[in-house]
Parts: C-alpha cells; structure tokens; sequence
C-alpha cells in the first residue's frame, strides 16, 4: 500500500515537471512572434531630427516631422511667456512649471500629440483657434492647451509631452 | 442517424465518410420549431453576409497593395481600372455596413425572445465573441484604404490602449510598431484583417453546433414538447430563409449600385496625412453608440473601461435576467423597456456622430446611463417584481387548442407580434 502511495506521488510530480518545463518552453518560443509587432531596427534608427530655430519668426509655429509625429515648435512672444509663468502650479491638472519644459525660454518645443487619443491640436497656423488658454486647442473631443502647451481644460490627462532634445548650435536643435 | 441515398457514390463515400448524413441530419431533417417567424431569418443571413465579405475581400486583396505610399492610389486603381473593381470594393464597403444591420439586429431579436436564457447561454456567449471579432475586423478594414479618417480613426482607437495603467504607452507602440501609426501598422492590419474573418467563421461553426444542441428559440419562448410542434428544416425554412435573402439582396444591391457611398464618409477619399487631424471625426455608423458611451465619460481609463463594459455587459446578460419567461410576448414590464433600450442605443448612435458639445453631451451622457441601468438594474429587478403572463402549453396550442386541429384566425395574428 505504501509502496503504490508513494509510486504515485512521485508521477504525479513528473506530470507536474513536464507540464511546467513545458509551460516555460512554449512560452519562450512565443515572444519571437509578439516582439516582431515593436519598432524594428530601421524605425529606431530614424529616431533624430535637427532643425533650425533661427527660422522661426516671433510669434510664428513651425511644425516638423519626428518619428511620424508631428513636433511643434513655437517662438514664444514675450506675453506669452509671462502667460505661462503667470500660472499657479495647484492650478494645473498635470503640474509642471514652465521652466522645466523648456530650454530657452522663447522656443516652445513639444510634441504636437494631444494626450487624449492622439489627435493634432490646432493653434500652429495664426488663422486657428488656439483654445481659451492662448496654447493649442484639439478639434477631437476638446482639450485646451496653454502657451506651455500645459493641459488645462477638457479630456485630456497629460501635458503635450516635450520631446527629448538640445541645441547643437545657438539655433539648430536636435531632437530624439 | 444513417440516411438512405439513391446514388451509389453517395452511399459509397458516406459509408466512409458520413457528410451526407450529416448534411442531411443537420440541414434537412433539423426539426424546427414551427412558429418562427421572419424575425429568425437574420442568422442564416448574417451568414451569407459573411460569405459576402470573404468573397469580395479575398479578389480586392489581389488588387490591393498595403503600403502608405501606394494603399491609397491601389484602392483608387481598384476603382477606376480593375475590371469590376468598383462592384466587388463597394460590395465590400456596403456588406460590412448590412452585415452589421443584420447581427444588430439578430442581437435584438435575442434580446426580446429571450434567446440567450438557459439553455442557450453558451451560443448567446459565442455570439458575442463574433460581435467583437468582426468590430476588429471593420475597424482593420477601414484602416486599409489610408484616407485621412482610415489613419485617424486607427490613431485615435489604438490611442484607447494608452489608458491602460502603467504600460499603456508600450502597448500603444508594439501595436503601432512604431512612434506612431505608418507603413508596420498597415501591414499588420492588413494581415488581420485576412484573418479575422476565418476566425469568425470558426466560432460561427462552434455557434451553430451549440444551436442544434437544444435547437432555435422560438416566438413564444417555450420548449418543444413534441414532434407535433417541428418541422423539418428543408423545404420549410431553406425556403423562408431563401425569400428573406431575396430582399435582402435587392435592398443590398441598390445601395451598392445608387447610393454607395451612403454609409460612407467622404473625408476618407483625402489621402491620410499624419500632419493634419480632420475637424471632426467619426467612426463607421457601426461603432457610433459605443463611440458616444466612451465620450461621455469625462475621463480618459473610465470611457475606454465603459466602452468594453458595455460589450462585457452582454456576455453576463444570461446571469443578469433571472426571468424564467423567455419571450417578451409574455412579459408586460419587459416588453417596454426592450423598446426604450432600442430607442436608447438608436440616440446613442445619434449623438456619436455629432460634436462633443452642448446639449449633445448631455443626452450622450444620459443616453449612456440609461444602457448600463438597462442591464445591471432594470432587467434583475423585472426577473423579482415582474408578473408574467401565462404561457400557453405548447407551441401547438395558441393555434389549435392543443389537439390536431388548425384555428388559422387567431393563431395568424399572433405570429406576427
């Protein structure tokens, strides 16, 4: 009796065994075919961009092209920059001062991604409604945008997010 | 089981290899219920909707080209040079528009008859399960074209995973396969959306062996007590459901050839440009009511959460109707609030099409309550407070007083509800 008690006990580890070695194979081979779907190694490589600011009048929004998306680069009048300073952070739904999002203070670089489902906010050409915040403002469901491209009204959760970048020269930026 | 067949080679091959029997048992001799009515037609046509879909889609996909320099003018190519490519595309077009009118409306069906009621739940369930997998089939589908709503309907969809907490953003970009949607995600929608549709015609046949499990539902939602309340399936219903089709096929055929673009929008004959967002978009009529739920929660997570819920509520629906009566026929209290729930998801459709402003949010969000209040409060509590209305004893029995006799007057005007 205790024999056949035991023989079993140690089947059944073996089934346990092998289903869990099984389990983790089958598993392993899987994440070749769920990898494949992320940037592959050609749209990684095309993830920087340099573009020159001194192009930029005052007052002016250029949009540039950066990994698919478009960027936007706003030369800020001085107003403008008072505007966004001006804020007092408990304001804010996602705060962030304004220094912390720029580099010079008169070039406005983010992503032109509203944060809600991906549409492009309107405000770049002078002829678009820039929302009641002076900044951007989406067609999509809504969201208003500061000069800081801060979000302050509507769905959206997060700030224009501000892509990585730096000055190569006085004017030139590279972004990614 | 074992049918007898006068052809030699049919009796040769069957012997080995029943299919004959099987046709035979399961699309002949299928005893039906005997009083459905025309409400009952919309399976077999969703069916052959599907088989529409895959016939077109399979010759537009030997002329089309998914690449987003070249999608866009392959589809123009289709249209203006293949021969025939104009019919076979706005087939497709339009027969994913009717295919959505006839499950819509097959759901509905269920919902008044009680169709998903034990013990049918599984099949209710299966059915569901086609439901989404041909929502992501469509929405694939209309990607493929790359006119402006093409990329920014995908944009703004595949945006609703970033509400995911924590790797929301990761899965955005392995769906994408990129920073944003281009030239990967249009292939690997394209292949999908080959896909797809096999996988719907897998579970389509899981659907149908649960069905001829217990057999249909039936107008006044009562078990069959005897052969007396069937008949066979062939001639009675291939023929009910080939009439059906014919109309079907006419109304179909006349949107494809005078109004084909009718369920479109014609944004989507601008070439997608990722610079430039249209002022207002909307998806495919098909997703206005879930597209109205997800805007009318004022946060990002609660209105994706909301969207699948009110898919999600579907699948528990067997659970939340606790009613043992099955047709509405029978349920007074019942009966009104399946007419409120339909014209609730029509103003849900409405309000998704228009503008997020004004008093449209407002009815959207109402309209959105009501849906949810529908399943999770209404329906339990009829299944406690509500006082059904006395079955009859058989299905033979309204028409001919239980016996074999035929009342035809009276037993007419109920078949009609």
């Amino acid at each position: 009796m205790a024999d056949t008690h035991q023989g079993e006990t140690r089947r059944d580890f073996l089934y346990v065994a092998t289903a869990a070695v099984g389990a983790v194979g089958a598993a392993s081979a899987v994440w070749p075919f769920i990898d494949q779907m992320n940037p592959a190694a050609d749209v990684l490589a095309l993830a920087s961009i340099e573009f020159d600011t001194g192009t930029v009048a005052e007052g002016m929004a250029v949009t540039v092209k950066w990994r698919g998306k478009p960027v936007f680069v706003r030369h800020r009048t001085p107003t403008e920059i008072e505007e966004a300073r001006d804020v007092p952070l408990d304001e804010l739904r996602d705060p962030q001062t304004d220094a912390s999002r720029v580099i010079k203070p008169e070039q406005l670089i983010v992503v032109g991604v509203c944060t809600h489902l991906g549409c492009v906010p309107l405000g770049q050409k002078p002829s678009d409604p820039r929302g009641d915040y002076g900044g951007w403002f989406c067609p999509c469901h809504g969201s208003h945008y500061d000069t800081s491209g801060r979000i302050r009204k509507g769905p959206a959760p997060r700030n224009l997010v501000v892509p990585e970048y730096k000055f190569v020269s006085d004017t030139v930026v590279r972004i990614g | 089981m074992a049918a007898k067949f006068d052809n030699s080679i049919v009796r040769w091959i069957d012997h080995r290899l029943p299919i004959f029997s099987f046709m035979h048992h399961e699309m002949h001799e299928y005893p039906t219920p005997k009083n459905l009515s025309y409400w009952w037609n919309f399976g077999s046509l969703a069916g052959i909707a599907l088989v529409i879909m895959i016939v077109s889609g399979i010759v537009l996909a030997m002329n089309y080209t998914p690449h987003v320099d070249y999608a866009f003018d392959s589809v123009e190519r289709i249209m203006r040079d293949v021969n025939y490519g104009w019919l076979l595309r706005y087939m497709h077009m339009n027969g994913a528009s009717f295919f959505f009118i006839v499950v819509y409306i097959h759901i509905f069906r269920g919902l008044y008859y009680g169709s998903y009621k034990a013990p049918r739940e599984l099949l209710w369930m299966l059915g569901v399960v086609i439901l989404l997998l041909m929502m992501a089939t469509a929405f694939m589908g209309y990607v493929l074209p790359w006119g402006q709503m093409s990329f920014w309907g995908a944009t703004v969809i595949t945006n609703l995973f970033s509400a995911i907490p924590l790797v929301g953003d990761q899965i955005v970009t392995w769906l994408w396969g990129g920073f944003s949607v281009g030239n990967p995600t249009l292939n690997r929608f394209f292949s999908l959306h080959y896909l797809l549709p096999f996988v719907i015609v897998g579970v389509v046949v899981l659907h149908l062996v649960a069905l001829h499990r217990f057999g249909s539902n039936n107008p006044l939602g009562i078990d069959v007590k005897s052969s007396k309340d069937q008949i066979p399936f062939h001639p009675y219903y291939t023929v009910k459901d080939a009439f059906g089709l014919g109309v079907y096929l006419i109304i179909f055929a006349g949107f494809v050839f005078f109004a084909p673009n009718f369920f479109g929008e014609p944004d989507n004959y601008i070439p997608a440009n990722p610079l430039v967002t249209p002022p207002h978009i909307v998806p495919e009529w098909y997703f206005l009511p879930f597209y109205a739920i997800l805007r009318s929660i004022p946060d990002k997570l609660g209105g994706v959460v909301a969207m699948f819920g009110a898919i999600a509520v579907l699948f528990i629906l067997p659970w939340l109707d606790r009613s043992p009566v099955r047709s509405g026929q029978f349920r007074p209290i019942f009966k009104i609030f399946f007419w409120v729930l339909v014209v609730d998801v029509v103003a849900l459709t409405f309000f998704g099409g228009k503008p997020p402003e004004g008093w449209y949010v407002t009815g959207a969000r109402i309209a959105t309550a009501y849906y949810f209040i529908h399943f999770l409060m209404i329906l339990p509590l009829l299944s406690v407070f509500e006082t059904p209305r006395q079955l009859p004893k058989s299905i033979s029995e309204p028409v001919t007083g239980g016996g074999a006799g035929f009342a035809g007057a009276t037993a007419a005007a109920r078949e009609k509800v």
